[in-house]
């Protein structure tokens, strides 16, 4: 455990010394700040529709019309970004011989890969916090239901864990960081759209276990404010089959 | 300390080392010393346990590097050829990192940290970035990186590649101060270095050891005679002495031969070629000549091979010491 901590900090640092933290921040935090703005503008435009129309509101509430899509939103965004936080993580090392010191140090590769995972998914906990203040602004002018937020932000976050367990699982095979982020947008897009194909395919078997797998409909439950076990044993067993996946991978190296 | 037999590693159908063996004992300097892809890499890899052998065994410290390598890693201290350090790193935050990863902690840590930036004179940079060092400093930010946990052995691959005269010389009295508390594994390409450092050789070339001995007997090995071997179909008692007749030689070994034939290894005078006086002296004699050949030695071709000259170090060391003389006298 004190190992991990150590690599996790080692790993922070070298986050905050290079510019790649505050870039993705910045943009991840620009790009999500003008579509929940946009959300925003729409939702006021709309109940202003609906409150000349006298009685005949429709079910209009703040949570569904202005944090679901946004979020949803959020997450594709993400899947964009997540990679270039992950894509240095082992590549580095390997392309600077410096997991030639990790290697021959009294360290696991559990502890090496739980140290790199720990780190990333700090670096992520924080920009989500970073989030907050959109529904912290809602909040001083409207009525904010919280617990459906929580419910969101905990899918937001979990769904974090299996881009980055991916993202890492990429790093770990290569020693160059644009293959290894590549590599990392290529299976997370795959699980995006598997569940698209899954609507076309409909009913059948196959069309469900795929739906299983896509990440859409498990993040939306959360988003809706529902969470189910189905989908925390989703994305925990996603995120752990990735940092299997990645142990894996550097334990080969070893062999070749 | 290390005791290696019998080491294979093959990657694919390229054998990289191949049967080797050889032990160190504690508090000695052994230098690796072969041509580039020779095997040196891949072998103090194995003893690092930073790759599996694919046949063989050894131990490092008492421990088997298939059964305990936590505890041999515990125990090494590893410089590979390119320094691995982190370049957006200090050399402190850098340092006190491989302290904790080493398994220091507490006023280990601390002290660890001040005894490697001594040893490797960091002192006047531990604040700098190591990225904005030079190669000579960033070696030794790597060689303090293998000594924080002071640990029981050292393996050091080129420990002075791509270093400037002055800063080799420096580093190689650094290694030799090291011994003694540290049992040292070395390798390089360059005779004279192994010489300099190491009380112990190991000659090794592709993948094989040629020779494992001290400097001063492999280089009498080597360039002390010319060699020719050859073998008679009729052995008589006389063959050597009249052998030794021949002008230049100065040693006829008898060797193993069939019933009945004689085989001999002659050694002559370096430079001195002496088969034509040779084989007159057999005709003349009718012992029936069946065989005759020049031995090549394979250590010579590994030597032939191998950096046997540093004229810069050389030069450079020169003037160290002189200058040095001229501040005596002063």
């Amino acid at each position: 455990m004190r190992n991990i901590l150590t690599l996790a900090g080692k790993e922070m640092q070298l986050y905050f010394i290079s510019p790649i933290a505050y870039v993705v921040a910045t943009v991840f935090l620009a790009v999500s700040d003008y579509i929940f703005y946009s959300q925003v503008q729409f939702y006021s435009g709309f109940s202003l529709q609906a409150r000349q129309m006298q009685g005949n509101l429709p079910q209009l509430n703040i949570h569904d019309a202005v944090f679901r899509p946004t979020f949803l939103n959020m997450s594709v965004i993400l899947l964009l970004i997540m990679p270039l936080l992950t894509m240095r993580l082992f590549a580095e090392e390997k392309k600077g011989h410096t997991s030639e010191l990790l290697m021959t140090s009294p360290l696991s590769i559990t502890e090496i890969v739980m140290g790199k995972f720990v780190a990333v998914l700090w670096i992520y906990f924080l920009l989500l916090v970073m989030t907050l203040h959109m529904p912290l602004i809602l909040s001083i002018v409207t009525d904010i239901s919280w617990k459906p937020l929580f419910a969101s932000y905990l899918g937001l976050f979990l769904m974090g864990g299996v881009f980055l367990s991916m993202g890492l699982f990429a790093s770990a095979l290569t020693e160059n960081q644009i293959i290894a982020a590549v590599i990392s947008f290529g299976i997370l897009i795959g699980l995006w759209l598997i569940g698209v194909s899954a609507h076309n395919t409909g009913e059948t078997p196959l069309g469900q276990f795929a739906n299983y797998l896509s990440m859409m409909d498990h993040l939306d439950n959360f988003v809706k404010g529902l969470i189910g076990t189905r989908d925390l044993c989703y994305f925990i067993s996603m995120t752990v089959f990735g940092l299997f996946l990645t142990h894996r991978v550097v334990e080969s190296q070893r062999w070749k | 300390m290390i005791e290696v037999s019998h080491l294979s590693k093959r990657y694919g159908d390229i054998v990289a080392i191949d049967d080797v063996t050889f032990s160190v004992d504690r508090g000695q300097i052994l230098a690796f010393l072969g041509p580039n892809g020779a095997g040196k890499t891949t072998t103090m890899r194995i003893l690092t346990c930073f790759m599996p052998a694919t046949s063989g065994s050894a131990t490092v410290a008492g421990y088997d590097i298939f059964e305990s390598p936590m505890e041999i890693k515990r125990r090494i201290g590893y410089l590979p050829e390119n320094p691995p350090v982190y370049l957006e790193m200090t050399v402190v935050e850098y340092l006190r990192f491989v302290a904790k990863i080493k398994g220091l902690s507490g006023r280990g840590i601390k002290t660890g940290l001040d005894s490697a930036l001594e040893k490797c004179t960091l002192g006047h940079v531990s604040g700098r970035l190591i990225g904005n060092l030079s190669r000579g400093y960033r070696q030794r930010v790597g060689l303090a990186q293998a000594l924080i946990h002071n640990p029981d052995v050292l393996i050091l691959d080129e420990p002075t590649v791509g270093l400037d005269p002055k800063q080799i010389i420096e580093i190689r009295e650094l290694i030799k101060a090291l011994a003694g508390e540290h049992t040292i594994i070395l390798s390089t390409h360059i005779l004279p270095e192994a010489t300099a450092v190491s009380q112990k050789v190991v000659i090794i070339n592709r993948g094989k050891i040629v020779a494992v001995d001290s400097q001063e007997r492999l280089s009498a090995q080597v360039r002390k005679s010319e060699k020719v071997s050859f073998r008679v179909r009729r052995k008589e008692a006389l063959v050597p002495q009249k052998i030794l007749a021949i002008s230049g030689v100065h040693q006829v070994i008898p060797q193993e031969a069939d019933k009945g034939e004689g085989a001999y290894i002659v050694e002559s005078d370096v430079g001195r070629d002496i088969r034509e006086d040779l084989s007159r002296t057999i005709v003349t004699n009718g012992w029936g000549l069946l065989e005759m050949k020049p031995l090549v030695l394979s250590l010579e071709e590994v030597f032939l091979e191998l950096t046997t000259q540093e004229k810069d170090v050389e030069a450079a060391s020169f003037s160290a010491a002189s200058h040095q003389a001229t501040e005596e006298n002063q």
